[in-house]
């Protein structure tokens, strides 16, 4: 359920729209209002280009409910090219290995399934390898 | 602020207790903690509590455990703050007694984490973090510990067997521990083969999720016989502090901002410095853990903290003992139960009175509760009333 709590965070699951600063050009994901590197009101919306480098990266066996389905799956905290780190999967992997510093790029994938008959499937981000990183 | 004394302590043992319901558990350690402190009447209750309205759908802790444990009528309510809900609790008592609101405060740690499935239990933990962004991605309190780890070996090329020494101090200490989870060791060896769980953290680098119940008893000095029963121990220093809810919000995720702070402060109103403390109570949920507080403690250089765990220092003998009863990996981790946990234990280490896990001489005990990916941060300093 939950459904308008996913609704308005479309913006942010689909697009990772975030937030600039009007005041220091901090580039803020996720939107947080008030910058944290100088303090002002920052509510200006700003589209992420969606690529970034793996910051850190774990595989979670153990799921919470509703992620059961997709388990076991690799987790990361990814850098993004704009500055601000951002947790999501990691996915389309196949066989290859994850290792820090990876460049990988932001798509749209199922993130969970739901927990009963009248639940909802929630998409979002999650970010996948680039495979020939120099042709972007 | 007047000073405030610790006049009883109680607790049951930590574990998977079937048997028991969260108002039972409560009430096991009450009862303890009122016979400690000789029969002392509380006029406020403060509760540490973490997932009961969603592991056992009941709500308003405060008044449901006055009414059972036989205080129906007294000021009393909850406090959470993920895992250092205890701590916070401890804090709310402190505040009463030192500002003389009332003489007398209880501060009830309890939490039930067995009743339900492993997964529900871990989407229940995981609302503790950031849940638009952090466990709507499927994250849990394990996955972020693990990312922090990877990083912490990445950064400062720490190979995984460098933090074995965590795990196995707290399981030795746990060993002689009679309400520990698990009292039996673990060698070096059965640490490097033990099963990955969120790789590079293995099974014995996480604590298990546990039910218990610990209290304490805090009044002031002058309110107690001038004979009493047992020794008493202060309540020195007292402070929280916030970082950031997700992990990813940090400019710097390896340098925990709110134990730093929370440490320098609880110091500061103790007029002690990190150097002067006898033993140390510590957040072992995750052994990345250990190392971060100790560097964050200024015990270590950032990449430095993993190698007090190198060669006994802390042990119940060495230089800064920790997790002296088992910490939260071998005495287990019931949530908001956790930090009255962990003060009753320093408090029994105050007292002499804490056995085959005596550490010598202690007198001054730093005591550190984290809640979520290190997000809350309560620590305590305790010392012997002379």
């Amino acid at each position: 359920m939950d459904i308008p709590r996913h609704w308005r965070l479309r913006k942010q699951r689909y697009a990772l729209v975030g937030e600039v600063c009007d005041n220091c050009d901090a580039k803020l994901f996720p939107p947080r209002d008030i910058c944290p590197d100088c303090g002002e009101e920052a509510k200006t919306l700003y589209s992420f280009s969606g690529h970034g480098e793996v910051y850190s990266y774990t595989t979670v066996y153990d799921p919470p409910v509703g992620f059961e389905e997709s388990a076991p799956y690799t987790v990361a905290i990814v850098k993004l090219d704009e500055g601000p780190l951002v947790t999501a999967q990691l996915t389309d992997l196949e066989e290859k290995e994850v290792e820090i510093g990876m460049p990988v790029e932001m798509v749209t994938r199922k993130l969970r399934s739901a927990t009963d008959e009248r639940g909802m499937l929630v998409y979002g981000y999650k970010f996948r390898p680039i495979l020939n990183a120099s042709l972007v | 602020m007047k000073e405030v004394v610790i006049a009883g302590v109680g607790q049951t043992p930590v574990g998977e207790h079937y048997d028991i319901s969260l108002r039972e558990l409560a009430y096991k350690a009450v009862e303890a903690a009122r016979a400690d402190a000789g029969g002392l009447h509380p006029q406020a209750l403060y509760v540490g509590n973490m997932l009961a309205a969603t592991l056992s759908r009941q709500g308003h802790l405060g008044t449901l455990i006055a009414d059972f444990c036989g205080m129906t009528g007294i000021e009393a309510s909850a406090i959470e703050g993920a895992g250092a809900s205890g701590g916070l609790a401890l804090r709310m008592g402190y505040l009463a007694v030192a500002s003389g609101a009332v003489d007398t405060a209880i501060v009830v740690g309890v939490e039930k984490l067995t009743d339900q499935t492993v997964s529900n239990v871990n989407a229940a933990i995981a609302t503790t973090t950031d849940a638009d962004y952090e466990a709507e991605q499927g994250l849990t309190l394990t996955a972020l510990a693990a990312l922090l780890m990877r990083r912490y070996m990445h950064e400062f090329d720490v190979p995984q067997g460098a933090f074995g020494g965590f795990p196995i101090t707290a399981h030795a200490n746990g060993a002689t521990n009679p309400n520990a989870m698990y009292q039996r060791a673990i060698n070096p060896d059965a640490y490097l083969k033990a099963g990955m769980v969120s790789d590079p953290l293995n099974m014995f680098d996480i604590a298990p999720n546990a039910d218990g119940a610990a209290v304490i008893l805090l009044t002031r000095p002058e309110i107690l016989p001038s004979k009493f029963s047992h020794p008493l121990v202060q309540i020195t220093g007292s402070s929280v502090a916030t970082d950031t809810l997700a992990l990813h919000d940090r400019p710097q995720p390896l340098s925990l901002h709110a134990a730093r702070v929370s440490i320098e402060s609880a110091c500061q109103q103790a007029g002690v410095s990190v150097g002067d403390i006898d033993l140390f109570e510590l957040y072992d949920a995750y052994s990345i853990y250990p190392p971060l507080i100790l560097e964050a403690a200024g015990l270590a250089e950032a990449g430095q903290g993993w190698q007090w765990a190198q060669n006994g220092q802390i042990s119940l003998q060495g230089e800064l003992p920790v997790a002296t009863f088992g910490g939260l990996k071998a005495r287990g981790n019931p949530g908001g139960a956790t930090g009255v946990y962990q003060i009753v234990e320093a408090a029994l280490q105050l007292r002499s009175q804490a056995g085959k896990n005596q550490v010598l001489d202690a007198k001054t005990a730093l005591v550190q509760s984290l809640g979520g990916a290190a997000s809350t941060a309560v620590t305590h300093v305790l010392q012997t009333n002379n």
